[in-house]
């Protein structure tokens, strides 16, 4: 597990215009997570915790202050490098998993490697293993409407982990799944972060998923409330 | 990439079925009415052509100015020298020495007194010679109503029109009065072998078709021709073809002419630059672009609203595709790549049903000879949808181009897009 900062989120304001004012999301945020870390960021609706994904996720930019992710700033990249960062470095995985509906796992999962330059033999390898992981190599043919919820969540994990990212941003995975789904979830991907040394982000509030966190922060209003290491 | 969106395309029949009907239809419509305006248009300036123009044409420059008469006085001398010439110079043209003539037609009863008489128009042309495509030209074998086809000096074939309004049949005989080529009366017995209806009114009414050579003894045109025709080696005319010859012609003139005074010069004129056929030819050619161009347009306002709500439905796919590092820019290729296989696929069905339309209508025909029994123009009764290579890709181009406008347009939206929103909006 490497323990280099890998995010570093220095003064980072973020607001929105709303009307004549304008709507502060962020303020003053100041935090940094290494490499291998498993934590997450609770708060309750509005608290700036999807705002903040956006920034690590070079989706957004701060409008104060500076966000280093994997060694760029965030502020300073264009659309393309933003892209190029998010599809070598980055993962993501929504609440609402958003398969692909008209391909079947396989290629759900292959379609984040097609965007690099890779073989197909190895990309056939990198899929089956990433499948492999999450324990869906028996579905390899299925659409996504002929799976459950769990299950279309541990593709969309496999999709975010096939191209081996070294950051994974997790949106309340486990907001559409019942218990015991939540939590072979949260064990599949708290087993990726010890194996692999990859560095997990959520964003929740779902007491199934916090129990496993290394680290939770706390929002309220934009700011940091508690900052937790387990 | 492409094997992943070909994917996309055949598995969801909501981004494919409707784009690739609606191209299809397109195409066939733009081969079918394309076939349609080329036969009719095509046919009627081959009739022409075939008739009258030729693809191109050499008379004296006299005979040319005043071509509409028929100036037989004018004709060219030497025309047999002239066609060697011209055969030897561009020998895969088919070159032909023509006499037309207006004159008047007396039928006798059976103590050879006149019976009744019209004016005819009359045309003499190879018939007699062995390897001449006079006739076939002329589609006389197809147009003989009653009797048959000359098969000897003084044999000639009238219009049936003719031959029943003085009840005339094959084997009677009459005599054409008419003017020599030093102004002279001339009258000449012919036997009828046979009778023809063309289904062109300006044809049927008097029509005369004898061979040059009796042309020639009647009106004292020895080795002369009012025209010398040459037919390209194609279907359909072409002009750039014909200007070509005429070009050469010109510039060489002394060659086939070397002693002639100005007047008497041979001049070549193409197809397009006489009788007002120019206005036929571009006529034919604005109805192609014109077609072409409202398929392109009325398609691509359909496809762009089936793009467009493609472009909602596929929403989310869009918003993962950026969020797993797609470049935006490439996003919107990718569209533009699938237009361009949907439009493929879609022209590629649309043009093999609309080529076995115009092949099934191409060998029946449309009889439209009802229509046309005053027409004055000439014109086939029979149209047929015109076959030529053009056909197999003419679809393609409304098919892809209004596909990938379409789409083009469509797309557009996936720029305007803000990443920033891209979590909140897959979300919901």
């Amino acid at each position: 597990m490497e323990n280099k900062e890998i995010v570093k989120l220095n003064g980072v304001y973020k607001r929105f215009p709303s009307g004549k004012t304008e709507f502060t999301a962020l303020s003053r945020i100041d935090l940094s997570f290494a490499g291998g870390e498993f934590a997450g960021l609770a708060g309750p609706s509005g608290s700036g915790k999807t705002t903040l994904l956006n920034i690590i996720g070079s989706l957004d930019v701060p409008t104060e202050g500076t966000a280093d992710v994997l060694g760029k700033r965030i502020n300073d990249l264009s659309h393309k490098e933003a892209a190029l960062l998010r599809n070598y470095g980055i993962g993501f995985i929504f609440q609402t998993y958003n398969l692909l509906p008209v391909y079947d796992v396989y290629d759900n999962v292959e379609f984040a490697l097609l965007l690099q330059k890779m073989s197909p033999n190895e990309r056939k390898r990198q899929v089956m293993e990433a499948l492999d992981w999450v324990g869906l190599t028996d579905k390899v043919h299925s659409r996504p409407a002929a799976l459950s919820g769990g299950e279309c969540q541990r593709v969309a994990i496999a999709r975010a982990m096939v191209k081996r990212p070294r950051l994974v941003l997790a949106d309340e995975p486990s907001a559409n799944l019942d218990s015991k789904n939540s939590h072979r979830i949260v064990q599949t991907m708290k087993q990726l972060n010890r194996d692999l040394g990859t560095t997990f982000i959520f964003s929740t509030h779902d007491e199934k998923v916090m129990q496993y966190l290394d680290r939770i922060i706390y929002l309220k209003d934009g700011e940091v409330e508690r900052d937790v290491v387990v | 990439m492409k094997k992943f969106l070909l994917k996309g395309i055949l598995h969801d029949r909501g981004r494919s079925l409707v784009p690739v009907f609606v191209v299809a239809i397109g195409a066939l419509l733009t081969v079918f009415l394309y076939s349609w305006v080329t036969g009719a248009m095509g046919d009627s300036i081959e009739m022409s052509s075939n008739f009258n123009t030729g693809d191109v044409k050499v008379m004296t420059r006299a005979y040319a100015a005043e071509a509409d008469q028929i100036p037989n006085d004018l004709a060219i001398l030497g025309a047999g020298r002239i066609t060697e010439q011209l055969k030897n110079r561009w020998p895969d043209m088919d070159w032909v020495a023509r006499i037309r003539f207006g004159a008047l037609a007396d039928f006798p009863d059976r103590e050879g007194l006149t019976r009744g008489q019209g004016p005819v128009a009359g045309w003499a042309i190879d018939l007699l010679s062995a390897n001449t495509k006079e006739p076939s030209r002329f589609n006389l074998p197809g147009a003989i109503v009653r009797g048959a086809m000359p098969s000897q000096s003084r044999e000639c074939l009238i219009s049936e029109e003719l031959a029943s309004r003085f009840d005339v049949k094959p084997g009677d005989s009459f005599t054409l009065f008419g003017t020599t080529m030093e102004g002279g009366f001339s009258f000449t017995n012919y036997i009828v072998s046979g009778t023809l209806k063309f289904g062109s009114a300006g044809l049927d009414r008097g029509a005369v078709i004898l061979d040059i050579r009796d042309a020639r003894s009647a009106f004292c045109m020895d080795d002369a021709a009012g025209e010398i025709l040459g037919y390209l080696p194609v279907s359909y005319y072409d002009h750039k073809m014909a200007v070509a010859v005429q070009s050469r012609f010109n510039a060489d003139i002394k060659e086939f002419a070397p002693d002639e005074e100005k007047m008497f010069e041979p001049v070549m004129l193409t197809l397009k630059e006489q009788s007002g056929m120019a206005e036929l030819v571009d006529y034919s050619k604005a109805i192609s672009a014109m077609l072409i161009f409202i398929f392109v347009a009325a398609m691509a306002i359909v496809l762009w609203n089936a793009g467009l709500l493609g472009g909602l439905r596929r929403y989310t796919e869009f918003g993962v595709r950026i969020a797993l590092g797609e470049d935006k820019g490439h996003i919107y290729r990718s569209l533009l790549w699938e237009a361009v296989m949907i439009g493929c696929i879609g022209s590629l069905a649309g043009t093999a049903a609309g080529v076995a339309l115009v092949y099934a209508l191409n060998v029946k025909g449309f009889d439209m000879s009802g229509y046309m029994q005053n027409a004055t123009i000439l014109m086939p009764s029979v149209i047929r949808p015109a076959i030529t290579p053009v056909v197999y890709y003419i679809g393609f181009i409304p098919g892809v181009f209004s596909m990938l406008l379409g789409n083009a347009l469509a797309g557009a939206g996936i720029y305007r897009r803000e990443t920033a929103r891209l979590f909140n909006e897959l979300e919901v």
